[in-house]
Formats: structure tokens, C-alpha cells, sequence
């Protein structure tokens, strides 16, 4: 089947975020041959720089420029696109906080099949797509077979997909702005409130001992800050630490906290959620101390250890002290 | 809806609480029963059809526990009730059950073989249909379950033509109209919004601190009715869900071909530590 496809191109400050160039390489491993569109919406300067730069990238770009569209409301650019992508069209956006906002809701409008958070695709064979997902927290992964007779709307995970780097489509930007105007919606953007600053700064520090689910109970944080003490490092965490109030939101690893690039990182009681791993950059040496042997953080650390992590930190703290 | 006329009679300050307390909110949070990926190992099944599941700990999925909280939190504040519904069987029921002894008013069980296999989409249409028989003035889901999908709330308010909010991790009632919420975004930065009402909204985890339910709450609700709808008394057509209504099916479970993955440190735990104090010495990780 030939079907139009879209990548829809999320962006900040002029320039776009990560996923436009992997939604390429997503679409071309549905359609080999693809020359998807991007849409780019937003407004003024910054909506121009991103909207040339896609150009390198992608043979044509949709500008949609309207002051409404300075923030990216889902609710706005979901009536937006109901309007102007054709019919049967397959879009592709990322799996972030503004995809899972978009994306389900926009399928059912189009009428459309919705497939979430893709992390390969198997290959299309007449109307039936078969792509991989995960579930059960990266746990088990599944093949699921998707009509797209009609059209689809495809979120992908970040980073499952190599960036398409070439920058060879020469491609142009079609100013469509007009079309975007009169957008109203039922939800208004007010203001973003950034993230609080804490007492420790971890996305400086070079050595990180992270603290997950595996401590059990509030009370067990000090055998990691003994550890982290002894080794002269700073105690970060992954997101339901943080849920559950032990740790500040600050001390937070991940794509909903903060980016950290230490050298080395231990992940104590932490499955490694695509979400935590999303937050660590630079490619540190990576310990992993889990009782799950099937926890997903095995398949992404350098060493692992299967143990009960308040069983086994205590003694590393111990080992590292009689070695000082 | 006659909150419009009721805001009018009171304009002081002072009687704030009086025109809170007779917003009356309606909530319905829908909820599922899921393996705790936190206290199980995943297996799949050699014939890649299920996952194991035998001797699986299943509990509430643990977003739509926040989201029953924050439910009863807002209803504790203006007035209203809040009802939990479920898609599933007997064993649903006790997921239901014990959202009601957390405080949740009512219950709901949307029982019906033909719901069987329905993909994101049917699950919304049944929503959809269970909605439709009540008067909300908000709908909750988690924010994702066990598939990760994070699909159903947003499929729920494009089928009933309301405005939606995934990620919510703050919720302010401002009047009888309208919300302020937070959602949660990026970098921990949080995205502020006013929505309109009759609305839905994804919940995250984070949003509040839920109670916690002992065997005494469960026990106070062991007896409460829960009412049962099916197909028929929904009204919803059978052949547009489950597994004949779905777009999306899936084929099988698999275990991903292990990548170089860690090397695993075999030994007594005193020696492991050892190898490791040398591995974190070479590689900068001791100070």
C-alpha cells in the first residue's frame, strides 16, 4: 500500500528536539521509499530556524505560524491536523509528554488504527502492520499485528530508531499558516513552572549512586547514602522515590527529572524503565544491583550484580571503607 | 447543571466555602487490574501466547490509584462523589472493592464476553458507553498501564468530544466550570492549563501521597453492591469491540534477543564486592 506519511516535528528555542530526524528512519522502515513531511508548528523567528533546518532533512516542511500555536497545546494542533492531513495519511510523532497528548486522541478522530510507543517495526504485508512494543516495564516485548487500511497515527520511543543524519533532501518549506487560523480549544496553555532547584546539582557530579524501588522503605535511604559517602559520590534516584517522598524531585534521574552524564553510575534497586535510562547521557560505566534477574537495567549496564540490594550495599560500603 | 446560578447567589469572599462546598463534582475514575511489575518476575510462556501468570501478585494499576485519590481528595474539598468503574470479571471486582475502601462512593463492573481482546480503542468505546449513562463532570484514567500504552484517556475524550489533559500531576477547582491542572513534562517542569469541564485527564503518579487501605477498610465494603453492565445494557454494539472490533491485535510475546547486556558478577557477595571495588577504582567511581 502507498500511503502519504508525516512525521509531525517537536521543538523548543529554535531548534527540534531529537526525534525528528528518528521518525526518518521510523517511516522508511515502514515504507522503504518514504519522503515523509514534516509539520512544524509554532510561531515567529524560532518556527523559521526549525522549519530551514527540517528542510535539510525532510524534501517538504508544513509551517504553521500562528500566535496561538507559540506553546504546543495538543488540543489546538489536534483540530489542526484533523483539517489539513489527507485522507488515509500515516503520521508519526514521538512517544513524549506532547505525543501521548496528541496522538490517541487524534487516531480516533481521523478513524484511524492508534499504535503507541513503537520500538521496531517488523514490516508491513498489505494493510497489516507489524511492529514491536514492550510491556510490563520493558519486562516483555510483543509483536502487534495493526490494520492501517485507513491511515494511522504511530508514536515511537526516543531512541529506538537511528537519527537520519544525511541532511541531503534539499528540501522546502511550505508556509501553511493560513490554515491554522481561528484554532480554538477547550484547554488553554497558562505557563510553564520549572523544576525546583535542590541542595545538590546531579547533573554536575561525575559519580552517581541512585537509589530505586529495591530500598523498600524511606527508612533504608542512608545504607545508599552511606555508600555514596564512602565513595565520595552524590545520591540521585529514580521517579517512584520520588513519588513516594523519600528523595526530593531534584535528586531525580530520567526523562521527567533531570539529564545527568556522570562517569560512572550505580543503579541500586532500579529496572531501568526506558524513562530512568532516558535521563543518562554520556555513556558512563554502569553498575546494576537488582534481585530481578529479568530487570530491564541488566541489558543496558556494563556490570550487574542479582542481589537484594540491602543485603549487598551494606557490604560494598564495607569493602570500600577497609580499602580507604 | 445548575452550578452557574448557585456561583451567582453567593459573591463574598467569606461564603467561598459555601459555593465550594455545592459544586457537587462528579468523578468517575476508571481503573484496571494488573500484574505489579514492581513484585513480579515477567515470564513468558514458551509458546510466546501469555505471559506466565500463575503465580503473578496483581494489585490496581498503581496510576489509577493516585488517580482515585485525587478524587476523593477534590470531593473531600467542593462536595460530589466518585465512582471507580472497571472492565473485567470477579477478579476485577476486588480491585473495585478496594478503591472503595480507600473512599471511592460507588462502583462499576462493565462485564461482558464480547469486551474480551478489545484493543485501546474498544476499551474507550465501553468507556465511552459507561460514561454516557452517568452526569460527570470529570473523568480520570492512569496515566499508562501495564502496556505502557498510555492510550486510553485520550481515545475516551476524543469518542465523547471533551477536552483532555494526559500527565496530570496537579488538579484545582476553580469554579463550576473550569480547572487549573498541572501536567508534567520535560525536565520535571510542570505545564499549567485551565480546561474546561466535563473534561478527562490522565493521572500521574506523584499527583498526592494515596492512603493506605488495611484489611479492616476492605472488610467495611465486602458487602456494598456493585452494579454489573454488559453490552446490551450499555448499549454498546458487540461487534464494534473485542477482538473482532480491534484495530491493533496482538501476535505474541517474545523475550528481545539479549543485547551484550551486563556482565553478571558470579560469587559470595564478598567477593563480588571485592571485584567490584576494584572495577569502581578503575573506572573513577571512588574519590
Amino acid at each position: 500500500m502507498a500511503a502519504q506519511v508525516f512525521a509531525f516535528i517537536v521543538h523548543k528555542d529554535g531548534a527540534a528536539d531529537d526525534s525528528a530526524l528518528e521518525l526518518i528512519s521510523a517511516a522508511r522502515s515502514i515504507f522503504p521509499d518514504a519522503s515523509p513531511t514534516a509539520i512544524l508548528t509554532g510561531a515567529g523567528a524560532g518556527l523559521d530556524a526549525v522549519c530551514q533546518a527540517a528542510a535539510a532533512s525532510y524534501r517538504q516542511v508544513w509551517k504553521f505560524d500562528q500566535a496561538a500555536l507559540t506553546y504546543p497545546n495538543a488540543e489546538l494542533i489536534r483540530p489542526l491536523l484533523l483539517k489539513v492531513l489527507p485522507k488515509g495519511a500515516v503520521l508519526l510523532l514521538p512517544h513524549n509528554t506532547f505525543g501521548m497528548d496528541l496522538g490517541p486522541g487524534l487516531a480516533v478522530k481521523m478513524g484511524v488504527t492508534f499504535i503507541p510507543d513503537v520500538v521496531g517495526i517488523d514490516g508491513l504485508a498489505g494493510a497489516t502492520l507489524t511492529v514491536v512494543r514492550q510491556e510490563f516495564n520493558g519486562q516483555a516485548s510483543t509483536h502487534l499485528a495493526c490494520n492501517v487500511s485507513n491511515g494511522a497515527v504511530i508514536s515511537v520511543r526516543s531512541g529506538s530508531f537511528r537519527p537520519e543524519e544525511s541532511r541531503s533532501a534539499g528540501g522546502q518549506v511550505v508556509d501553511k499558516s493560513g490554515e491554522a487560523a481561528g484554532l480554538s480549544a477547550r484547554r488553554r496553555f497558562v505557563e510553564v513552572v520549572q523544576a525546583e532547584v535542590g541542595d545538590v546539582d546531579i547533573t554536575k557530579e561525575d559519580v552517581l549512586v541512585s537509589v530505586g524501588r529495591g530500598f523498600g522503605d524511606k527508612e533504608n535511604i542512608p545504607v545508599a547514602e552511606e555508600l555514596a559517602q564512602a565513595m565520595g559520590a552524590v545520591v540521585s534516584c529514580s521517579r517512584p522515590i520520588v513519588d513516594a517522598k523519600w528523595l526530593e524531585k531534584s535528586r531525580q534521574v530520567g526523562t521527567s527529572g533531570k539529564t545527568v552524564k556522570p562517569k560512572v553510575y550505580l543503579a541500586l534497586g532500579i529496572s531501568g524503565s526506558f524513562q530512568h535510562m532516558g535521563g543518562i547521557k554520556g555513556n558512563p560505566f554502569i553498575v546494576a544491583v537488582n534481585k530481578n534477574p529479568k530487570a530491564p537495567i541488566f541489558q543496558v549496564a556494563n556490570v550487574g550484580v542479582v542481589a537484594d540490594v540491602l543485603e549487598f550495599v551494606p557490604e560494598l560500603t564495607e569493602k570500600i571503607k577497609e580499602a580507604k | 447543571m445548575k452550578r452557574n446560578a448557585e456561583v451567582g447567589l453567593f459573591t463574598k469572599s467569606s461564603e467561598f466555602e459555601n459555593i465550594e462546598g455545592r459544586m457537587k463534582m462528579e468523578i468517575l475514575v476508571c481503573v484496571k487490574r494488573v500484574p505489579d511489575s514492581a513484585e513480579n518476575e515477567i515470564e513468558v510462556k514458551a509458546d510466546g501466547s501469555d505471559i506466565k501468570r500463575d503465580d503473578l501478585v496483581y494489585s490496581v494499576n498503581e496510576w489509577d490509584n493516585y488517580a482515585v485519590e485525587e478524587a476523593i481528595q477534590i470531593v473531600d474539598r467542593v462536595g460530589g462523589s466518585v465512582t471507580v468503574v472497571s472492565i473485567g470479571n470477579t477478579e476485577a471486582e476486588e480491585v473495585v472493592r478496594r478503591e472503595m475502601a480507600m473512599g471511592a462512593h460507588q462502583g462499576l463492573l462493565l462485564v461482558d464476553p464480547a469486551f474480551e481482546g478489545s484493543d485501546g480503542r474498544g476499551i474507550a468505546a465501553i468507556l465511552k458507553a459507561a460514561v454516557q449513562k452517568g452526569k460527570y463532570d470529570m473523568v480520570f484514567t492512569g496515566a499508562q498501564a501495564d502496556d505502557g500504552a498510555a492510550q486510553i484517556g485520550g481515545m475516551l475524550s476524543a469518542l465523547l468530544d471533551w477536552p483532555y489533559a494526559s500527565l496530570v500531576n496537579k488538579i484545582e477547582v476553580q469554579n463550576g466550570q473550569t480547572l487549573k491542572i498541572g501536567r508534567e513534562i520535560e525536565g520535571g517542569n510542570q505545564e499549567i492549563n485551565e480546561i474546561e469541564m466535563p473534561c478527562v485527564l490522565s493521572i500521574q503518579t506523584g499527583i498526592n501521597e494515596p492512603r493506605y487501605v488495611g484489611i479492616r477498610g476492605i472488610r467495611k465494603v465486602a458487602s456494598v453492591e456493585i452494579p454489573v453492565m454488559n453490552a446490551a445494557s450499555l448499549g454498546v454494539d458487540a461487534a464494534a469491540v473485542g477482538k473482532a472490533g480491534a484495530g491493533v491485535k496482538r501476535v505474541d510475546y517474545f523475550v528481545p534477543p539479549a543485547g551484550a547486556g551486563a556482565e553478571i558478577l558470579q560469587g559470595s557477595t564478598a567477593e563480588i564486592a571485592a571485584t567490584l571495588l576494584d572495577l569502581l577504582k578503575a573506572k573513577g567511581g571512588l574519590k
